[in-house]
């Protein structure tokens, strides 16, 4: 079986249809460790990439006013039990480009992996970019995932990132993410994390909205079980007139787990406005009773809280019997 | 026949007794009110009936179909068919209307349910049970999710704090629907008109049940008493 074959057989386990990869209208690359496998550009959407000893080294580029009717799809990951995966990202979108990301991260054997990304996002005047990053770890938690970004908003653009690694063992996880709007730009950005055993998640988030009325807001779900650790740190700097910031932390705690959260908030313009909310604890008490009225048990209500903190709410389907677990999703 | 029969009941916080010493029956396919000013313990004895943490009788019995039930869990006491609609819902980020309309023992529904609680299925079966629902919104699919449960006891907390007065007709006919499927009804509440509705009425004051009977006298008694001044004692002594 190649590298390849493999790579796609994890995706065809995780739910993902590898026929997205085969059509000619969809971009798309996918990597293994520091092994391009495949990669496909549209018109519109350069991707170049190379390979060596060191990384991979990739370059996208929208060109401006290209609306791009599918996702970009960006597969990585590391197969075996020992490897490392550096990745350099340099994205461009020109103004009035339209892109959506989907990047699927797969280390389900990891023991000793580590997986380096580094990006510098420039979305330009108008352009809207979307991200969404979804990481299937194994069970074993010798995975270290360290994402550093550093992202550009100009006027009037949008920049969505949602995070997710909600299956299988965090391992240790490092994120590190600045972002700077102009003058009416949108920035969202969404992390969700489940750790267990000796998990250990640092999430540094910093959003300076730099530009006149540009708006921004930092959200994060964690939850964790037994000796797992979360230091979540949520910056925000509102500098200029109408600049609107939050900074959203919640955080479910159960065993030893031991969690901290720091929304941070600056503002050096009379007329910007930032707030922040933090909250950790163990699963809400009337949450858990109104299940619990519903004939859920203490398990499945748990389960169902956690899901959905977690989770977004689609393709939730929630079953009647212990033996099933409450929420099982949708293939 | 009774369904749930409530003997003898005590329970006491630090400072003070919440109930002493208090009966109540309710019968299969009735709706009986309960009414009492605010801090009588009539959220208490729903607690109590539902087995919420924190809320063990200190004396008493609570029976649901001539059983003691007072040593089962919460959800165990739900999947005998009992469950409540609380004055204040939680809120669930993540979860649609849908999937809590479907929850559990669910057996109506979900779409149906919130037809009768006077909500269109279209635009709420994905909507999120979260914060972005209104008070009023959030209790009418509270008392959507334990109609679908088709539950065979309800305890309504209030059913109707925050509704609309023009939709109180509404939920007064999902009340109905509980008892036109068999099912008893606790309701407890502050409104006349829905007090009215009951089959039978009771009055709670300093922990005890003072009066009970047709709707129409418990209503009187409750205006023309000092409940608000007397903490039980004028009222015992009747």
């Amino acid at each position: 079986m190649t590298e390849l074959d493999k790579l796609l057989a994890v995706l065809d386990s995780r739910g993902v249809d590898r026929a997205i990869l085969a059509d000619a209208q969809t971009a798309h690359m996918m990597a293994s460790a520091h092994k391009l496998l495949s990669r496909r550009q549209v018109p519109g959407l350069t991707l170049t990439a190379e390979e060596g000893a060191d990384g991979i080294v990739a370059d996208i580029r929208v060109a401006s006013g290209i609306r791009l009717a599918h996702p970009l799809h960006l597969c990585f990951g590391v197969l075996p039990a020992v490897g490392r995966q550096h990745i350099r990202m340099h994205l461009v979108l020109e103004d009035d480009a339209v892109l959506d990301i989907v990047a699927h991260c797969f280390f389900p054997n990891a023991e000793r992996v580590e997986h380096v990304m580094d990006a510098v996002v420039e979305v330009g005047a108008g352009a809207q970019l979307t991200y969404t990053e979804g990481h299937y770890h194994g069970p074993y938690g010798g995975v270290t995932v360290a994402p550093k970004a550093t992202v550009r908003v100009g006027k009037r653009g949008l920049y969505r990132s949602d995070f997710s690694l909600t299956t299988g063992r965090v391992g240790k996880l490092d994120i590190d993410y600045e972002v700077e709007a102009a003058e009416e730009a949108m920035v969202e950005l969404t992390a969700r994390v489940f750790g267990h055993a000796t998990d250990a998640i640092r999430i540094r988030e910093r959003l300076v909205l730099a530009g006149r009325a540009a708006r921004g807001l930092i959200k994060t779900r964690v939850a964790l079980e037994h000796d797992a650790t979360a230091e979540i740190v949520g910056i925000t700097e509102g500098n200029a007139e109408g600049a609107r910031g939050h900074v959203d932390c919640m955080e479910i705690i159960k065993d030893r787990a031991v969690a901290s959260a720091q929304p941070l908030v600056k503002v050096t313009h009379p007329l910007a406005k930032v707030t922040h909310e933090a909250a950790i604890g163990s699963v809400d008490h009337h949450q858990m009773e109104t299940l619990m009225a519903h004939g859920l048990s203490p398990e499945q209500a748990v389960d169902l809280i956690v899901g959905g903190l977690l989770g977004k709410g689609e393709g939730k389907r929630v079953v009647a019997t212990d033996s099933e677990r409450t929420v099982a999703w949708k293939k | 026949m009774a369904l749930l029969e409530i003997d003898r009941l005590s329970f006491r916080v630090p400072a003070r007794a919440v109930l002493d010493g208090l009966n109540l029956v309710v019968a299969a396919g009735e709706i009986h009110a309960l009414v009492g000013t605010n801090g009588t313990g009539k959220s208490t004895l729903a607690y109590l009936i539902m087995g919420c943490e924190g809320y063990r009788a200190e004396s008493g019995e609570i029976r649901f179909d001539g059983r003691s039930i007072d040593t089962l869990p919460l959800h165990e006491r739900a999947r005998l068919g009992i469950t409540l609609a609380w004055q204040e819902p939680a809120r669930f980020e993540g979860l649609s209307v849908g999937d809590y309309l479907r929850l559990g023992q669910c057996k109506m529904d979900a779409e149906d349910c919130l037809h009768r609680v006077g909500l269109a299925p279209a635009d709420y079966l994905n909507r999120m049970v979260d914060k972005t629902l209104s008070g009023g919104e959030r209790k009418r699919i509270e008392l959507a999710s334990v109609l679908a449960l088709d539950p065979r006891l309800v305890i309504l907390d209030e059913p109707t704090a925050g509704i609309d007065l023009l939709s109180i007709p509404e939920i007064m006919g999902v009340i109905s629907t509980f008892k036109a499927r068999g099912a008893g009804v606790l309701l407890i509440t502050h409104r006349e008109e829905i007090t009215r509705m009951a089959d039978r009425a009771s009055q709670l004051c300093g922990g005890r049940i003072v009066c009970s009977g047709d709707p129409e006298t418990v209503a009187a008694s409750y205006r023309g008493r000092a409940c608000m001044r007397c903490n039980g004692e004028e009222c015992h002594d009747d």
